[in-house]
């Protein structure tokens, strides 16, 4: 019963995913699809890598005329992926207590994924927090190998023109940041990746600034550490709140 | 057209490499002696700086210096923001900004 109430809330929860993913997963499978690769590749595409962006960069490597080197390949994907070292900053302890299901969040932790993690600041009590990250995780790529799959085997046929619903994502986004300028103590840290994301987009191009513009923002935030502790605005608390319940 | 041997090995490259960039923060920054300090501090102030980096990342490859200057997506965005502030319903938000976007980018703005 417990097992039914965590489901149906960590689904609650991942809805805007599902749509989010079908769609931008129907879009990859569609591009693979023209690629000449069939849904048996999008399946196994999207349980190993599973990666958004980094799919659709996979596309033209798989496509690449002559062949793209294997170094070439792990570069590239640490290039597009290297946003991803920062996101587990915020869950080592979490993650760590959850045993082999926190290896599965490891290697489940998409933009989406992470973004919903963040957001569960207030997952009721008689709830366990660990099974809600779990489902959410799964459940979030489940919808994107849906997604990946459909989009190779029935992409092309479907006469509606979805140009637009990756927007989704965005909207997201948009909806958990509100959400956290509601919740946290200091609106710095939020100001500051902006400000930084946008003066890196701007200097270093679309490509590759979201790495620095992470890494720009952590150093920035690590040279405030002393203003952030002295006025009790780190957040700190709530943290180890959260530890307390877990213990 | 590569092969299918190629295939796999590029597919396999691709995998493991996004598991290492997921994974590199739990392999460095967790000793014995539990989460240093400083990268707990960063946990806890990161996530509000990395949501406002991924809508920047959103609009990555949106021409804002020219017509229509990105005004889908900024009027999207705004009218997801709207839609939130007033109804708090994160599903209405979401739907009404996508809808808003498909209809402004290609119809208004097409």
């Amino acid at each position: 019963m417990k097992t039914r109430s965590n489901l149906r809330y960590s689904f609650k929860q991942t809805v805007p995913v599902l749509f989010g993913y079908l769609c931008l997963g129907g879009a990859f499978g569609i591009m693979l699809a023209d690629k000449g690769y069939s849904f048996v590749w999008a399946f196994f595409i999207a349980l190993t890598c599973y990666s958004g962006s980094m799919q659709f960069v996979l596309v033209s490597l798989l496509s690449a005329n002559p062949p793209v080197t294997l170094i070439y390949t792990a570069v590239m994907t640490l290039i597009v992926n290297s946003r991803h070292i920062f996101y587990g900053l915020s869950f080592i302890q979490r993650f760590k207590e959850m045993g082999i299901r926190g290896l599965y969040m490891i290697f489940s932790l998409t933009d989406e994924t992470y973004s919903l993690l963040c957001a569960q600041t207030s997952i009721p009590s008689n709830l366990d927090e660990r099974s809600v990250f779990f489902n959410i995780a799964w459940l979030n790529q489940l919808y994107w190998i849906c997604g990946c799959v459909i989009g190779t085997l029935i992409g092309t046929l479907i006469p509606f023109d979805f140009t637009g619903v990756d927007f989704t994502m965005t909207a997201l986004f948009v909806v958990i940041f509100i959400e956290q300028w509601k919740t946290v103590k200091s609106h710095i840290p939020a100001m500051t990746g902006l400000v930084v994301a946008v003066l890196c987009l701007i200097c270093i191009g679309s490509d590759n600034f979201m790495f620095f513009a992470l890494a720009f923002t952590s150093l920035i935030l690590v040279l405030m550490r002393s203003y952030f502790e002295k006025n009790g605005k780190t957040g700190e608390k709530a943290e180890e709140d959260c530890n307390d319940n877990n213990a | 057209m590569i092969t299918t041997l190629k295939a796999i090995e590029i597919i396999a490259v691709v995998a493991v490499v996004t598991f290492f960039t997921r994974g590199a923060p739990f392999v460095f920054f967790s000793g014995k002696n539990g989460v240093a300090k400083i990268v707990r501090y960063l946990g806890n102030v990161l996530p509000s700086a990395i949501i406002t980096a991924l809508i920047v990342f959103c609009v990555k490859d949106v021409t804002f210096t020219e017509s229509p200057y990105g005004a889908p997506y900024l009027a999207a965005i705004a009218i997801t923001a709207l839609l939130h502030i007033l109804f708090k319903k994160t599903l209405v938000s979401i739907l009404g900004g996508t809808v808003a976007f498909m209809l402004l980018s290609r119809v208004i703005f097409a």
